[in-house]
């Protein structure tokens, strides 16, 4: 056991990772042994998940480190040694924090694959690239190197590309993969070029010793640019959403709530970088504001545009894009105020943080239910859509819950992190503030929309089904996380937040003696 | 342990809960006052639109795009631009990349 728990950041990324090996080879057995062996490596990774999360959570967030190859296992400078050079994954606070959101995540995606693809063949195929994002995502969230993290970045692009135009029948959906690959391959491109920037200045790649060395000289911020455009556009925010449009729009229903994740992983990145890699040795106020404004575009930009989408899983693509405005808002607030009014810089922070649980939930039961629509009526158009509430109940409710709480209406989880949000951006700026609220407002609008579209009104198809039960008990596992985050916010917020924002926003220092002493 | 201090404020969810479902409660409880003695079915619950028939509900449901066709119009310069910009051009998708990156570079060079 104690072995296990040792072992589990790498086993975290190496369980998924086998298991896209696994896969093909077992679903030459039927699908019945493959989807049991889909289900016993899920819930082994989630477990994993679970213990990596605890044992950083136990310590209050302080970071632990895995180096690979080494004896003992924290052994990040061998004797004479100055500049760590072995692969190392360094687990703190928000790594935890994200590690949770992205288990949540991938057992409620994969539960409901096994009915969503019931009657569909590629099984085989789409397994493996699911575990292959899913690896590559919590790889992201675990590495302390910045070389590592790009060719995770780089994996869960070429899988999740894969799964986005999983459907060659669609074309659309093979359109929406080459854009997305086309948009992942010039952000990677972007994060190659800094960490060369990075590496002929300081000679290292590990973020803790590159945290000790950079500084404001051009080519670092040259970097740091390139690093803030790149993660922003793989987080999708405007104006470099678009992709995220497409992808989300037409991805199978579970893919896109994965690609939820994905995203947040990718902001997780950039708000590594900001807070970590560069934190106080870069002081670029007009850097944070720049920030601020990008999350009030992201924001307007996704609700407004949101109203205007006839096609379900876009105009809830829309809000998922809006969704990253409130984050960004929130940590965006956080990163300009660090050093002048850090009171309510912290509370932005737990705000922003709070919310990237809370919008993993809330659209990836969005997303779930706008599946079991689709499946059920055999169209996402909602002009041909009505009354499917009388024949889908459940799904109805889900989807109202998921809806309500993506708008921040009371008691549910997202008006917890978005009053953490308005309060501390009312601190900042009054208008900041106020268009937060406007477009939470207009969010509750556009959903009223879908709702009243789809579920309301007398019955205009026919031989419309309630969604299986399998998809209907992941969509009730991502309420549920809604419905008691929502209620019981003081304690996730003691829990899970604090200890990820004190990772962010003063963890800096303990990050970097983690692997370099001192 | 169950609610949030923001520091400027205070959010328990629990009281306003209970809270909403005690305004629940007594909105039923004034509903339950109203008359139950009408029949159903009848000339007693039919619409009375000015002597004009009533629709078939199929006629009257509010399809997606017609729901705030009002506001888009409103915001119809808006929405024009917006929509122009949304093109779904992958060049445009790079162009906007390219100019955001311009900008930061702009701010990250002043700000030194």
């Amino acid at each position: 056991m104690n072995a296990l728990s040792v072992h589990a950041p790498v086993l975290l990324v190496a369980t998924p990772l086998l298991a896209a090996f696994v896969v093909p080879l077992v679903a030459k057995l039927g699908s019945t042994v493959r989807n049991a062996v889909v289900g016993v490596f899920t819930l082994l990774t989630a477990s994993l998940a679970g213990l990596v999360a605890a044992n950083v959570l136990a310590g209050s967030g302080a970071p632990s480190v895995y180096v690979f190859g080494a004896n003992p296992l924290n052994l990040t400078l061998p004797s004479g040694m100055h500049v760590p050079i072995r692969i190392l994954f360094e687990v703190d606070g928000m790594s935890a924090f994200m590690i949770l959101i992205t288990a949540l995540v991938a057992v409620a995606a994969t539960l409901y694959s096994f009915s969503y693809f019931k009657e569909h063949s590629g099984g085989e195929m789409y397994y493996p690239l699911l575990f292959l994002l899913l690896a590559a995502i919590f790889g992201m969230e675990e590495t302390g190197d910045l070389f590592n993290f790009f060719v995770f970045l780089e994996i869960a692009g070429i899988a999740a590309c894969g799964l986005i135009g999983f459907r060659p029948w669609r074309g659309r959906s093979q359109e929406a993969a080459f854009k997305t690959m086309a948009l992942y391959t010039l952000s990677g491109l972007f994060v190659l070029i800094a960490l060369g920037l990075l590496y002929g200045q300081h000679g290292g790649l590990n973020i803790a010793y590159l945290s000790s060395r950079v500084g404001a000289g051009m080519l670092d911020l040259v970097a740091l640019g390139l690093l803030v455009v790149a993660l922003g556009t793989k987080a999708g925010v405007a104006p470099m959403h678009m992709w995220a449009l497409d992808a989300y729009g037409e991805a199978p229903a579970p893919i896109s709530a994965v690609l939820v994740a994905s995203s947040q992983a990718s902001l997780y990145g950039l708000f590594r970088v900001l807070f970590t890699l560069f934190g106080a040795a870069v002081s670029v106020a007009a850097l944070g504001w720049f920030l601020i404004a990008l999350s009030v575009l992201t924001l307007f930009v996704g609700v407004t545009m949101a109203l205007l989408q006839k096609d379900i899983k876009r105009l809830i693509a829309y809000g998922a894009v809006s969704q990253i405005g409130y984050m960004l808002l929130g940590v965006g607030v956080g990163f300009t105020t660090s050093g002048s009014r850090p009171a309510y810089g912290f509370v932005a922070m737990q705000g922003g943080i709070f919310h990237m649980v809370n919008d993993a939930a809330c659209i990836g039961l969005l997303f779930l239910a706008a599946g079991a629509v689709h499946r059920a009526s055999g169209t996402r158009d909602l002009n041909r859509m009505g009354g499917l509430g009388h024949d889908m109940k459940w799904t109805a409710a889900l989807f109202a819950i998921g809806a309500l709480a993506l708008a921040g209406v009371p008691p549910f989880n997202g008006f917890s992190s978005k009053l953490l949000i308005y309060e501390s951006s009312f601190a900042a700026s009054p208008i900041l503030a106020a268009i937060a609220i406007l477009s939470s407002i207009l969010l509750l609008a556009v959903f009223m929309k879908v709702f009243q579209a789809a579920f309301l009104g007398p019955r205009l198809l026919e031989n419309v089904r309630e969604a299986s039960r399998g998809m209907l008990v992941s969509m009730l596992m991502l309420a549920v996380v809604v419905v008691v985050f929502g209620l019981f916010p003081g304690f996730f917020v003691d829990k899970l937040v604090t200890p990820a924002a004190k990772a962010l926003w003063l963890g800096r220092d303990a990050y970097v003696r983690a692997v370099l002493g001192g | 342990m169950n609610g949030i201090n923001s520091g400027f404020g205070a959010w328990n969810p629990l009281v306003w809960t209970a809270l909403f479902l005690g305004i629940v409660a007594v909105a039923l409880a004034i509903r339950a006052l109203g008359r139950k003695d009408y029949k159903k079915k009848t000339g007693q619950t039919k619409v009375y639109l000015s002597g004009n028939e009533e629709p078939e509900p199929e006629d009257l449901h509010v399809r997606g795009d017609a729901l705030y066709w009002g506001m888009v119009e409103a915001l119809s310069g808006y929405y024009r631009r917006a929509r122009a910009l949304h093109t779904g051009i992958l060049s445009d998708y790079f162009a906007w990349i390219i100019v955001t990156l311009g900008i930061v570079f702009v701010l990250l060079a002043v700000g030194r």
